[in-house]
């Protein structure tokens, strides 16, 4: 190691708390253990039986749910800290980890805060000023004037020198508004003009800014490591270019197509950056780099992030392990020529979103939850079990899946196998998107760029193939192999009335299983044709074709089918019901099929006029009281849910009969908001 | 370690033998002509059988049926279907009861479709009227079926479920419906018994519920009405109107909302009969009832031989012969069978199974019966009785011997052994008959008088006192002699017209159809379907505890 710096003394540290939750907090305490150090967790009310509580060797409550009452209150989680006995602190990505002020709080406090100082944290937090410090430091930034000098002439000159194409945005611009692309000279006037009519018309400031244009332009970022004796490498990029709602969902290292020298001079800029705020930790540059290989600093995260694992498959290095070490003031492990990239490592984020609906995230229950099997190449990073919950409080991030191979089209052909066995039910989630994403001939071919998704948006987006017969034909038989083993007597458990599944006297039992599968109703004919131990059926599909599937058995908790489908074998094909909804996942789809109930429910008819949830959130308005009368349309109340407001109207003329949520009241989905008689 | 090698070989060598020496060898020619030849006739009856049961199924006809549906009700079956447990099955009780018995009238199924069905876990008997055949009206088959059923939940102490949409006693016939001891009034008299028993008494009213009708509801442990099509009352509109000159809907007269809110002759209000299907599957839930198995069950083995071809080794010729152990090869668990007196009188073959894990000792005819089969016989009965393992009769008998040297040795006495054992046996019996069952055999192999808990019948079987021919020509016999007496002739061609139509008689009053019409039997089934019927049958037997003797005599070797 390059810099030994002998005045600086070794400080051991034994106890970590982590103040974070979820798979990040799961993930450090995983190195800790590992490395014998004990790990203390915080959590708020939501979290009390989350997988971080149960895997730490000490817990401690901060507060409710809601994160500024908990996990972002820096005091609380220092007084933990000392009544722990912890000596640093781990605050993993998001709330406290880029907080100058905690970390001052920290130094205070005489507890170790792993990270940056909080000098480089403020330095790197302000845009403006980052951008300074990086021309300084003589690190790419994206050529642009911001000047006060409006007139035509300036543009134009300014235009020049940053180099068509370019990006004309209204100053105080947002949303798209005021925004020209431009790319000749002779077309800037025009441009400016529109441009400024359209800014002074939406925020009263007709003021523009030109900027570079990258055409194609791509995520790339590098991870930093810096210690305190002056010692600072790089561990490669990531490319992470592909994004929805601008955040990652697949992050790739190394990059594809990026030449050797690139890399080297992206790595050397990202450490001139680190260096130049006297970088110390784990932090990332984020690069913009340009279809012409330019490359441009946006960024510098002043944590682990969340893609971290890719870097260390490709490395084989343990970054928590490194953050430990470096907070212990101990030199880096490796110096830059030690470190090489080995294979090629995919990271897909699976979240709670619904991707048909522009990537809305959701909450609920992780009814089913089962994971491909993780191994040395394999890794599923997550907090949540089956059982756990996806709140609205935190964000919604089921799990990281990680792999690595050789090259990239092993890793990503084993991503795409690993995701298939990606079984979760109970709520929303983007696998099937994610699934369509790694197979998609564009990103197969390496070719990322930021607007990957709104660009092959037609493609990504494709509806789902229908269910294939097979399928269709294993979920009815499935269903009805669950009704029959759910029978079993445990008193009499031989009996022949659980195994003879459907005997019936001189002829065959046959059962019609209904489904809805969104909104069409599916009708399947089944005939018993006998078997014990094993069924064999004769199945009649809505579509007139017959299938039969033989020697049909369940296997694992009930939760998998085995059968013979007119010749094909299936083995062991996941069927699991949660509530009133079969599951099926089948040759890479997943398909749900709600069991309707012949029975009316109890209690009437159904009361009309109800007002039902449309999803989980937050009342925020009730602007009738109970015994109004109200007109149909008429505003009942308002709902927050995922960011966004919901109006309830009343669907009739009537009269208020039951409001049974106030203000501020969290809802789940498919609750009565109010009852209009 | 040598000795502790030796004992391991010893270990080794006695399980070994324990695997394997009880298993029967099965093997048969499937090459023959004969197994050719009875498959080939079996399938055809069978054909034709099912082909019945078919229509049967359809009650009183398409045209009925759609009646039915359009008033929002369910049919008989799909109504069963609801209730029990989906995919379990149904032990349906004579399908041909009534099969051509009245003339013109199709009385499908007798009116009434019973069975065992499983309830949420727990075997109940249901007895559901069929409103399409002749408006479930109860003719005297339907009684006779309708009592079978309680008789089959009595003994086996079975819940009942009553799904009830019946007419009444069919007024034309109601001399041989109403008035005997084991007429229509028997049904109330059994649900209170039962009820007496702890048997639980459960009736939905799905339809009307008239005159003797409403008392099924009324005396039930607990009953649902379904709103619209369920009525009770004791007095319809037209009779009320004619006696007291009052007019009435039957819905204000007996109605769920009346029977439910004003006069609590219900106790649960369904909207339609999925929801009182619903509400009744909740009520046996809560019945509290555990079944108890007191034998010893051990986990199922299959036969080793196809139960499919049972069907080619039992001739259509009921006079030739074939071995039972191939039949008892293909019905139980394993194949294995411990033979009990293997050697000694060989025409009754005797032994210890088990099916689906219930031990079970097998009485199977092999020939005809001698006394020392016979006394055979009585000796296994009461070892069986001794121990509590319940009986399985396969049913193959022309008879006793006969004959001076047999009469001499006194086999009247020692068949009468064997049927003092079967009737006094206090295990459950199971009667299977697949071959002949003729005169006393049909006695001693635990025919109907013997009250089997169960007693079915193969397609191929034949019930009579005796066979055919040889009922002509011992009636033949006797003309013969009285002519002879008168010094008269006879001729071949006057012999044989004598006896045509008495063997014709024999054969039609003999064949399967006759006996299931009239309920002489529980049904009538495929050959292949024998070990499940067996063990359905034997489990449902077990929800009754069986107690040994504790007191008496010991086993008499006879």
């Amino acid at each position: 190691i390059t810099n030994v710096n002998k005045d600086l003394k070794v400080k051991p540290i034994t106890k970590i708390l982590i103040a974070n939750r979820g798979e990040i907090a799961c993930r450090v305490m995983r190195t800790a253990k590992s490395k014998g150090v004990k790990t203390v967790a915080v959590y708020s009310e939501a979290d009390k039986n989350s997988l971080h509580v149960s895997m730490a060797d000490e817990s401690y409550l901060i507060g409710p749910a809601a994160a500024k009452e908990s996990y972002l209150c820096g005091n609380k989680i220092l007084e933990v800290a000392k009544r722990s006995g912890a000596q640093a602190i781990h605050p993993g990505y998001g709330f406290l980890s880029e907080n100058s002020d905690f970390a001052d709080l920290c130094e205070k406090e005489g507890i170790i805060f792993i990270g940056p100082p909080s000098d480089a944290i403020k330095a790197m937090g302000s845009k403006s000023a980052s951008k300074d410090i990086m021309i300084k430091a003589g690190v790419p930034t994206i050529p642009g004037y911001h000047g006060e000098d409006q007139s035509m002439s300036v543009l134009k000159r300014e235009a020049a020198k940053i180099g068509y194409p370019v990006l004309i945005k209204a100053v105080m611009g947002g949303g798209g508004k005021g925004m020209r692309i431009v790319e000749r000279e002779e077309d800037l006037e025009d441009g400016v003009e529109s441009s400024k009519r359209e800014a002074i018309a939406s925020f009263g400031d007709s003021r523009v800014l030109v900027e570079k244009y990258l055409v194609h332009p791509r995520h790339v970022e590098i991870q930093v490591f810096a210690d305190r004796h002056g010692n600072c490498v790089h561990l490669f990029e990531r490319d992470c270019s592909v994004q929805r709602r601008h955040q990652k969902i697949i992050e790739e290292a190394p990059a594809p197509h990026l030449s050797e020298e690139l890399r080297k001079k992206m790595g050397d800029a990202a450490v001139a950056a680190a260096k130049a705020v006297g970088y110390v930790g784990a932090g990332t540059v984020e690069f913009i780099l340009s279809a012409d290989n330019t490359f441009f600093f946006m960024e510098m995260n002043t944590r682990l992030q969340v893609e971290h694992p890719i870097t260390e498959m490709i490395t084989k290095q343990d970054l928590v392990e490194w953050q430990l070490k470096v907070a212990e003031s101990q030199t880096l492990p490796l110096e830059q020529e030690q470190l090489k990239i080995h294979g090629h490592s995919f990271e897909a984020r699976i979240y709670a979103e619904n991707p048909d609906s522009d990537f809305l995230p959701g909450t609920g229950k992780l009814a089913h939850l089962s994971t491909p099997t993780p191994s040395d190449t394999l890794r599923v990073e997550t907090g949540v079990r089956q059982g756990d919950e996806v709140s609205v409080y935190y964000d919604p991030m089921i799990a990281k899946l990680v792999v690595w191979d050789q090259d990239r089209e092993k890793a990503l052909r084993y991503l795409r196998n690993a995701l298939d066995e990606y079984h979760i039910i109970g709520l929303n989630t983007n696998i099937s998107f994610l699934k369509r994403l790694s197979t998609h001939p564009s990103f197969m071919a390496g070719e990322v760029e930021t607007g990957f998704i709104p660009i092959h948006k037609e493609s990504l987006m494709a509806p789902q193939a229908p269910m294939s017969d097979d399928s269709l034909a294993l979920a009815a038989t499935s269903l009805l192999l669950k009704e029959i083993n759910q029978q079993q007597n445990k008193e009499d458990p031989n009996s022949p009335w659980s195994s003879l599944g459907g005997f019936r006297i001189n002829h065959n039992l046959k059962k019609q299983v209904k489904f809805n599968q969104k909104d069409n109703k599916v009708v399947v004919d089944v005939e018993f044709l006998g078997g014990s131990g094993k069924q064999n059926f004769r199945v009649t599909l809505n579509n007139g074709k017959v299938v039969e599937v033989l020697d049909a058995k369940l296997n694992q908790n009930n939760e998998t089918i085995s059968a013979h489908v007119n010749g094909r074998f299936y083995n062991n094909i996941k069927s699991v019901i949660v509530k009133d909804t079969l599951t099926i996942f089948n040759e890479g789809q997943q398909y749900q099929l709600d069991i309707p109930q012949d029975i009316k429910p109890k209690g009437g008819d159904g009361v009309l006029g109800s007002l039902v949830s449309p999803m989980p959130g937050k009342i925020t308005k009730v602007m009738v009281n109970v015994g109004d009368s109200v007109k149909k349309g008429q505003p009942i109340l308002l709902m927050e849910a995922m960011k966004m407001e919901h109006t309830i109207r009343s669907p009739i003329d009537g009269k208020v009969e039951s409001l049974p949520y106030n203000v501020n009241e969290i809802v789940e989905d498919k609750k009565t908001l109010a009852v209009i008689v | 370690g040598d000795k502790s090698s030796l004992m391991m070989k010893m270990n080794y060598s006695s399980s070994t033998t324990d695997r394997t020496f009880n298993i029967l060898d099965g093997t048969i020619d499937k090459n023959s002509v004969e197994y050719k030849e009875n498959l080939s006739n079996m399938n055809t009856t069978l054909k034709q059988l099912k082909e019945n049961i078919e229509k049967i199924k359809l009650g009183g006809g398409k045209k009925l049926n759609d009646k039915n549906i359009s008033r929002g009700k369910m049919l008989v079956r799909e109504r069963i279907e609801a209730l029990v447990d989906v995919g379990s099955p149904f032990l349906e009780f004579s399908q041909l009861a009534g099969w051509e018995m009245y003339g013109k009238e199709e009385v499908s199924a007798g009116g009434i479709v019973t069975g065992i069905g499983k309830i949420h876990g727990i075997e109940c008997v249901i007895v559901a009227n069929d409103s399409t055949v002749k408006g479930g009206t109860y003719f005297p088959i339907t009684v006779k079926k309708h009592l079978r059923a309680q008789e089959i939940a009595q003994e086996n102490n079975l819940p009942c479920i009553y799904l009830v949409d019946s007419g009444g006693a069919n007024l034309p016939r109601q001399a041989d419906v109403f008035p005997d001891r084991d007429h229509f009034g028997r049904i109330f008299f059994n649900q209170a018994n039962m009820s007496a028993k702890r048997i639980p008494q459960i009736a939905v009213v799905m339809g009307s519920c008239t005159a003797g009708g409403a008392y099924v509801p009324a005396m039930a442990d607990e009953s649902v009405i379904v709103k619209g099509t369920g009525t009770i009352f004791l007095g319809g509109p037209p009779l009320v109107k004619a006696a007291t000159g009052e007019v009435v809907t039957s819905e204000e007269l007996g109605g769920a909302d009346l029977h439910c809110r004003t006069s609590g002759v219900t106790d649960h209000y369904a909207r339609d009969d999925a929801e009182a299907i619903a509400i009744t599957r909740r009520i046996v839930s809560n019945l509290n009832r555990k079944k108890q198995p007191s034998p010893v069950i051990t986990p199922t083995e299959e036969p080793l031989y196809p139960t499919s071809e049972l069907a080619g080794i039992v001739p259509s010729d009921l006079k030739k012969n074939f071995d039972i152990r191939k039949v008892i090869a293909r019905l139980v668990d394993g194949s294995r069978f411990d033979e009990f007196k293997e050697l000694y009188g060989t025409t009754l073959i005797c032994g210890f199974s088990r099916v689906h894990g219930m031990p079970v000792g097998i009485i199977a005819n092999n020939g005809i019966l001698f006394s020392e089969s016979a006394v055979k016989g009585a000796h296994f009965i009461e070892l069986c009785n001794q121990r509590g393992i319940p009986l399985l009769f396969l049913q193959n008998i022309t008879g006793f011997m006969v004959g001076k040297t047999y009469e001499s040795k006194g086999i009247a006495k020692d068949g009468a052994k064997m049927v003092m054992a079967v009737a006094t046996a206090k295990v459950p019996k199971i009667t299977m008959i697949i071959g002949g069952s003729f005169g006393a055999g049909n006695y001693g192999m635990c025919g109907r008088s013997y009250s089997p808990r169960f007693l079915y019948m193969w397609p191929n079987a034949k019930i009579s006192v005796m066979g055919g021919e040889q009922a002509a020509s011992v009636l033949a016999q006797i003309q013969k002699d009285n002519m002879a007496k008168d010094n008269k002739q006879w001729s071949l061609e006057e012999e044989n017209s004598f006896k045509k139509p008495i063997s014709d008689k024999f054969e039609e009053e003999g064949s399967i159809y006759y006996s299931s019409a009239r309920c002489w039997d529980d049904g009538v089934i495929d050959p292949q379907d024998s070990r499940k019927v067996i063990a359905l049958s034997l489990s449902a037997c077990l929800n009754q505890p069986i107690n040994p003797p504790s007191d008496g005599f010991g086993v008499f070797r006879m």
